[in-house]
């Protein structure tokens, strides 16, 4: 029990690290693409391509790199996540009405300042459901972790398929698909309550 | 050995694995489709069921890959069938979702108008809204088919063959033209079934609602 209990704690260390990184790049590239026009297309279609990779194969080509262990696993699940965060971000700021923009502009702000604080806390709720979405996918995609080398609710799953147990396969899903649902369930929660401020 | 020998040596293998993961992609996939848009129909009719069992596949979806296939091993033994019943459970919820959504998106006053020139139910579900919500069907189709290319490299896992399987064997191996052999045909199988779908919505598109976002 004790040891299921590391294993949980492992698992969301290893997914809250990649999302936490994941949400900085993303957030990055989908200014970028909505600053410039004219890359938009590109960094959209990019990371499209990476999710669409299918993920045994992205994680052992990141095998090849990194090794076996935690860091690709994380490295794979940032990827992951990129998609849903660059898109929503990008949606987002373009989606922030245009006579607040002007206003913004219009009091002399710089680029940098309407970013701060005109866009991106305007843009924040669609921002957050891209989060969402991708932190429930990534519990998922976290218990392929076993087969690079990586730690978490992975390895009683991969165990059970081994030994044809049931009881050690639910050991690790049970977790899985709970932890999964209560992040969606709490995490709309306060999506919703964005919205409503906004 | 490098790249180039190990696939001059191993093509065959290689094709196989290849042949193995396009049946199970193309099996698991119809098989969606065909339980999927009957009951996107049905619930399309019966509303109130909708969204009972939406969240029920939406449940299915958010179990891991590797758990599905684990309990599919357990149930149904080794081997292609409990494969094919996993990745068949996986494809149905996009499928389902966008014939549901797809269909009661259709505007009221086109359904009144088919009504209207006397159609019965059969008749506007047939001529009217099925050509209307194709896109939207076909969309999730396109989902589901880009989801079963990456989850059927996990097959290989439960002995169904498939470019898994060279992966994983050069996971175990530690052998990394293995690893190449199956993880960059199955990213290509990947981008191009995504590719030709997108192709073939907008081929299927009907005429009037090209230009328009559905």
């Amino acid at each position: 029990m004790n040891n299921l209990f590391n294993l949980i704690v492992e698992h969301m260390l290893i997914v809250f690290v990649a999302i936490a990184i994941s949400v900085i790049i993303g957030i990055v590239f989908g200014v970028i693409a909505y600053w410039m026009r004219h890359v938009d297309k590109l960094i959209l279609w990019t990371v499209e391509i990476i999710q669409t990779i299918p993920s045994l194969a992205l994680l052992a080509l990141l095998m090849i790199l990194f090794g076996l262990g935690n860091i690709t696993m994380i490295a794979g699940l940032i990827l992951y996540a990129l998609m849903p965060i660059v898109r929503n971000t990008h949606t987002g700021l373009l989606g922030v009405a245009p006579y607040l923009k002007e206003a913004a502009k219009g009091m002399g702000m710089t680029r940098l300042q309407r970013l701060a604080k005109v866009e991106l806390p305007l843009a924040f709720p669609l921002i957050f459901s891209g989060i969402k979405i991708a932190l429930v996918n990534s519990l998922s995609i976290a218990v392929m972790g076993v087969l690079i080398g990586a730690g978490g609710l992975g390895y009683p799953i991969y165990r059970g398929i081994q030994t044809l147990s049931m009881e050690m396969i639910l050991a690790g899903a049970i977790p899985v698909v709970l932890m999964a649902l209560v992040f969606d369930y709490f995490m709309s929660k306060i999506e919703h309550r964005l919205i409503k401020k906004a | 050995m490098s790249l180039i020998e190990f696939l001059q040596m191993n093509y065959e293998v290689i094709l196989q694995s290849l042949v193995r993961h396009l049946e199970l992609v193309i099996i698991s996939v119809s098989a969606g489709i065909v339980i999927s848009i009957p009951l996107g129909i049905f619930l399309s009719r019966h509303r109130k069921l909708a969204g009972p069992v939406l969240s029920a596949a939406g449940t299915i979806q958010t179990i891991p890959g590797l758990v599905m296939l684990g309990l599919a091993l357990i149930f149904f033994g080794i081997g292609m069938k409990p494969a094919l019943v996993a990745l068949s459970l996986y494809a149905l919820l996009p499928i389902l979702r966008n014939t549901y959504t797809g269909i009661i998106e259709v505007d009221k006053g086109i359904i009144e108008a088919a009504k209207g020139i006397g159609m019965t139910s059969n008749q506007t579900l047939l001529k009217v809204e099925m050509p209307l919500a194709l896109a939207s069907i076909i969309g999730g189709i396109r989902i589901s088919t880009v989801y079963i290319v990456s989850w059927a490299t996990l097959a290989g896992l439960i002995g169904a063959g498939g470019l898994g399987d060279l992966i994983w064997t050069g996971l175990s191996t530690y052998n990394t033209n293995y690893i190449l052999a199956g993880a960059v045909p199955s990213a290509i199988l990947a981008f191009l079934f995504s590719g030709l779908i997108e192709i073939l919505q907008r081929i299927l598109t009907p005429r009037g609602l090209k230009g328009v976002r559905v």
